[in-house]
């Protein structure tokens, strides 16, 4: 079947088995910031932004996402411009591994588009569903403190 | 009159935490793990696992699934070369016992492999794997570590060629994969010398690594006939000798290539995928993949080596440490990986830590029909704390001295030296070593201020909840003396850049960043000027991999004396270039200077290219290390336990690390940071469920629980700068240490908090709620 959508904001037409999970559709088509890390919905490595709200792809048949907004880590910046949120994080140090951090950068969006002021706890709920082995989340939470910030700034 | 010694000068690359030099790549999503490469007609592997934990297999019928159309390959122990070896990463000879096949004609626990197939698509693989039928003849099973060398115990490894390929004790017909031992002094002796004795048993669980990219290994032929295997690997080199051997190829024929890794903590010190997977290409002449699926991550890749650990100790009222009797019993499930070497670290980055005349320890590790043991961060140290790190708190408290001022009394010091490190290395004898610097009293200080030791220990408080502080001592290595090496390579461009080639492999440690950090510093260049290309056996010089908290300190070295070699020859076109004797040239941001004189380095690559007496500026250096010089730590840990529900929080814990110079601080940082939450997640909620057949019950991360953002605790890390004399700019290590202090510091401080010891990890409410039933009787 056909799956119109927008992906970061460009219209794409894809063919899709119905059976589809979005995850498999993404990357198929060349968006492989969206990783793969246990198809069970449990650890977040696999979490874009659908219609801006955080989800597990690999859980969402993307036959379900027919006409709808989905934003990958390609889509919040390039090397010439990053984001607030992906600058925040090479200079706090939060990556390391950088397997789970496309998620993460989304999540984090997701939560300062909605709240550019969050407390620590609602940091640390916004991430929850982000699973990392790496950096015990100390300079994750860090970056996006310091992003919230800095966007704070960018909107004055 | 001693000279005044000219001041240093100070360091312009190394000491600064300078941002990743794959930052960019990672956050924009296009850093390039082992499956986001695109290739034509890519098929997918597919395993069938054995359903029972000890099976022969009678026969085994492949036949429908091959006629699944899209199914090109299936491959079991019937068409594969047999080939004992071992999937443990180590240097040649292994330490490890060559005990595994590709595929066997006997499965040795649920989730053992029996065979794969290649398909049009991961569905048609899954498919074809059903319709192979295999007639099993169900053995008895293995599970207790404890039965597993008694008369009569089903034998796991009956095969004629399972054997050591170095001098080591090893008897696979009583189920014994490794022994070791060491002796200094007389414990009994030592004991008799006590005020007081301790004997206790101390119980740790099987954990798995759960790096968020599972294991994953795509394999294809170049254009030469060549196989090419990208691998989510930490040891790219031994990938390419064990994968050679295995399947009867010259090396020559073999390219493996270590892209972006999604994390390893030690299970991608294993070779277990790429043979398969290359095994698979050399039959259909199509790229393949496998990409294992969380369950698999699990059960069939690596897991912590589980321990039963007697330690008998004797005290003297004064604080004096008389003797240490370590008895351990490890269990490494089908296959002896790492068994013998985890087995030492358990003892010889331990008990080289305590002031202590007489040490004994002795251990054996075991085969069982469970899943299989591996390297994991920690290495066997992380056990071992569990027995050392709860029983010095026991001593302490016994003799009625400050935990804090027992370390004090009795850790190890810089210009000391113990005789354990000449008695017990990694499978073979130990080499002598002086610690050349130990930052520990300092650790000491500072993390017991920062946690409020003096003013929380001893303080419970009134209400159910009860408030305990803990802490713990540690040590680790940093490298295998005598065995590991890591080279360097480094040529200069036109524009004054460099390309820095390593073996070294970063598995999101950030070594590729540490090591451009090294050179730059050499070179007198900003991070920026040095383009670091890493694990490429083709492109790159050797490196022994990623492992024994080895990168800074060994590849780190080989770095900067490749640097140095580049440096000086430099300057000796500089020398030329600029009609000035190169004794009189020094290289300072980005130019060779002497007084007035200077020409920036570009400027002298062009020379060196273009104009005169050209040659190309490049250079290589390997190294190894005589030593191991330990990093040190001491962690703190303030705990809340409820005594209504068993539950027990981690409020606050401190990790003081001394990792000599760190090399870029907020990686050293991160490194701690991570081995800490892990270590707490570990010592807490993570834990292996088997049912009465073996199989585990809770693969997934529902049931097995890592502590995610919700459930960290208040961690601050504390380096305490140190200069080891050996290191690169006075660098050791810093990667494992840290996951070795949560279980004992939250024993210790649970104890504090409510007057239980446990013993037996992880501290779950229901264990909790136990001892405090068992201490009110």
């Amino acid at each position: 079947m056909e799956l119109k959508l927008f992906v970061n904001d460009r219209q794409k037409v894809f063919t899709i088995d119905p059976g589809e999970h979005l995850l498999d559709v993404l990357r198929r088509e060349g968006y492989n910031s969206v990783k793969e890390g246990c198809r069970e919905g449990t650890c977040g490595a696999c979490v874009v932004l659908l219609d801006g709200r955080p989800v597990n792809s690999c859980l969402v048949p993307a036959a379900r996402c027919q006409g709808r907004n989905v934003t990958t880590a390609e889509g919040l910046g390039d090397p010439d411009h990053l984001h607030p949120l992906q600058e925040a994080f090479i200079e706090s140090g939060a990556v390391q591994c950088g397997y789970c951090t496309p998620g993460m950068l989304l999540s984090s969006k997701a939560l300062l588009d909605d709240n550019p002021d969050p407390t620590d706890g609602e940091i640390r709920q916004a991430l929850d569903g982000n699973l990392c082995r790496c950096t015990g989340y100390v300079k994750i939470l860090e970056a996006v403190k310091k992003a919230a910030e800095k966007m704070r700034e960018n909107r004055k | 009159m001693t000279p005044v010694a000219k001041s240093k000068p100070s360091l312009q690359v190394v000491g600064k935490s300078r941002k990743k030099v794959d930052g960019p790549a990672l956050v924009t999503g296009r850093g390039q793990f082992t499956a986001d490469l695109e290739l034509r007609d890519l098929l997918h592997a597919k395993i069938l696992s054995s359903p029972h934990a000890h099976a022969r297999i009678r026969d085994i019928d492949s036949s429908q699934a091959m006629k699944l159309p899209g199914v090109h390959a299936v491959l079991t122990w019937k068409d594969l070369p047999r080939k004992a070896h071992t999937t443990a990463g180590q240097g040649a000879p292994e330490p490890s016992p060559y005990d595994s096949f590709l595929l066997d004609n006997k499965v040795r626990y649920v989730g053992d492999r029996v065979a794969v197939v290649a398909a049009e698509s991961p569905d048609l693989a899954l498919k074809a794997l059903s319709l192979i039928e295999v007639d099993y003849e169900v053995l008895p099973p293995l599970f207790d570590p404890g039965e597993a060398m008694k008369p009569g115990a089903p034998v796991i490894h009956d095969e004629k060629e399972a054997h050591a390929v170095i001098p080591v004790p090893y008897d696979p017909n009583r189920n014994l994969a490794a022994r070791a031992s060491l002796l200094v002094g007389n414990v009994e002796k030592g004991l008799r010398e006590a005020d007081f004795i301790f004997d206790n048993i101390y119980e740790t669980q099987y954990a798995a690594h759960t790096s968020i990219e599972p294991h994953v290994a795509l394999s294809f032929l170049d254009e030469h006939d060549r196989l090419v295997i990208r691998t989510s690997t930490q040891v790219p080199f031994h990938v390419r000798r064990i994968v050679a051997r295995i399947l009867d190829i010259p090396v020559s024929r073999v390219r493996v290539i270590k892209p972006r890794i999604g994390g390893g903590f030690g299970g991608k010190q294993e070779v277990f995928l790429e043979g398969l997977c290359a095994a698979l290409t050399l039959k259909t002449r199509r790229p393949v993949q496998i990409f294992f699926t969380r369950e698999e991550e699990f059960v069939s890749s690596r897991t912590r080596h589980p321990q039963i650990i007697r330690l008998r100790s004797g005290v003297r009222k004064n604080g004096d440490i008389t003797s240490l009797d370590l008895r351990v019993l490890m269990n490494t499930g089908a296959y002896g990986s790492h068994a013998l070497t985890v087995l030492c670290n358990t003892g010889s980055k331990t008990l080289p830590l305590y002031h202590c005349p007489n040490v004994s320890f002795n251990g054996d590790t075991v085969y069982t029909n469970l899943p299989v043991g591996g390297a994991y961060r920690g290495y066997g140290a992380t056990q071992g704390y569990v027995a050392t790190g709860i029983q010095m708190d026991e001593m302490a408290c016994a003799i009625g001295m400050d935990p804090v001022e027992f370390y004090r009394r009795n850790h190890i010091r810089a210009g000391e030296t113990s005789p354990v490190f000449q008695a017990l290395g990694e499978g073979k004898e130990g080499v002598e070593m002086i610690i050349g610097s130990c930052g520990l009293d300092e650790c000491l200080d500072r993390g017991a201020r920062a946690i409020g030791w003096k003013k929380k220990r001893g303080r419970p408080g009134k209400g159910p909840v009860k408030r305990g502080l803990g802490m713990v001592c540690l040590m680790q290595g940093s490298s295998i003396p005598e065995i590991d090496m890591g080279a360097a390579s480094i040529k200069l461009n036109e524009d004054g850049s460099f390309n820095l080639l390593v073996g070294a492999t970063d598995l999101g440690t950030g070594s590729d960043t540490v090591l451009g950090q090294i050179a730059a510093e050499v070179l007198a260049v900003p991070l920026d000027k040095i383009i670091v290309y890493s694990s490429d056996t083709d492109m790159t010089p050797f490196d022994v991999g990623a492992y024994a908290s080895s990168t800074t300190y060994l590849s780190g070295m080989a770095v900067k004396k490749a640097a140095e070699k580049v440096k000086d020859q430099i300057l000796e076109a500089a020398a030329s270039l600029l009609g000035v004797s190169k004794e009189k040239l020094r290289l300072e941001k980005g130019h060779a200077v002497s007084g007035r004189r200077k020409a920036s380095i570009s400027r002298i690559a062009h020379y060196t290219l273009y104009e005169a007496d050209q040659f190309q500026v490049m250079a290589n250096a390997s190294h190894i290390s005589h030593k191991s010089p330990p990093p040190f730590s001491a962690h703190f840990a303030e705990v809340l336990v409820d005594t209504l529900t068993g539950k027990v929080q981690v409020s606050q814990y401190i990790a003081a690390v001394d990792c000599g110079t760190a090399v870029n601080p907020a990686l050293a940082e991160g490194q701690t940071e991570g081995a800490v939450l892990n270590g707490i997640s570990y010592a807490l909620t993570e834990e292996y469920i088997f049912d009465s057949r073996g199989r585990m019950l809770n693969p997934n991360f529902n049931h097995y629980k890592i502590f995610c953002t919700r459930d960290l605790p208040d961690i601050k890390t504390i380096l305490v700068p140190t200069h080891e004399p050996t290191g690169p700019y006075g660098a050791k290590s810093v990667s494992e240490i840290s996951i070795n202090g949560p279980i004992p510091a939250i024993s210790n401080a649970i104890c504090d908090a409510v007057g239980i010891r446990l013993r037996r990890t992880p501290f779950t409410p229901d264990r909790v709620l136990q001892a405090l039933e068992n201490k009110a009787l």
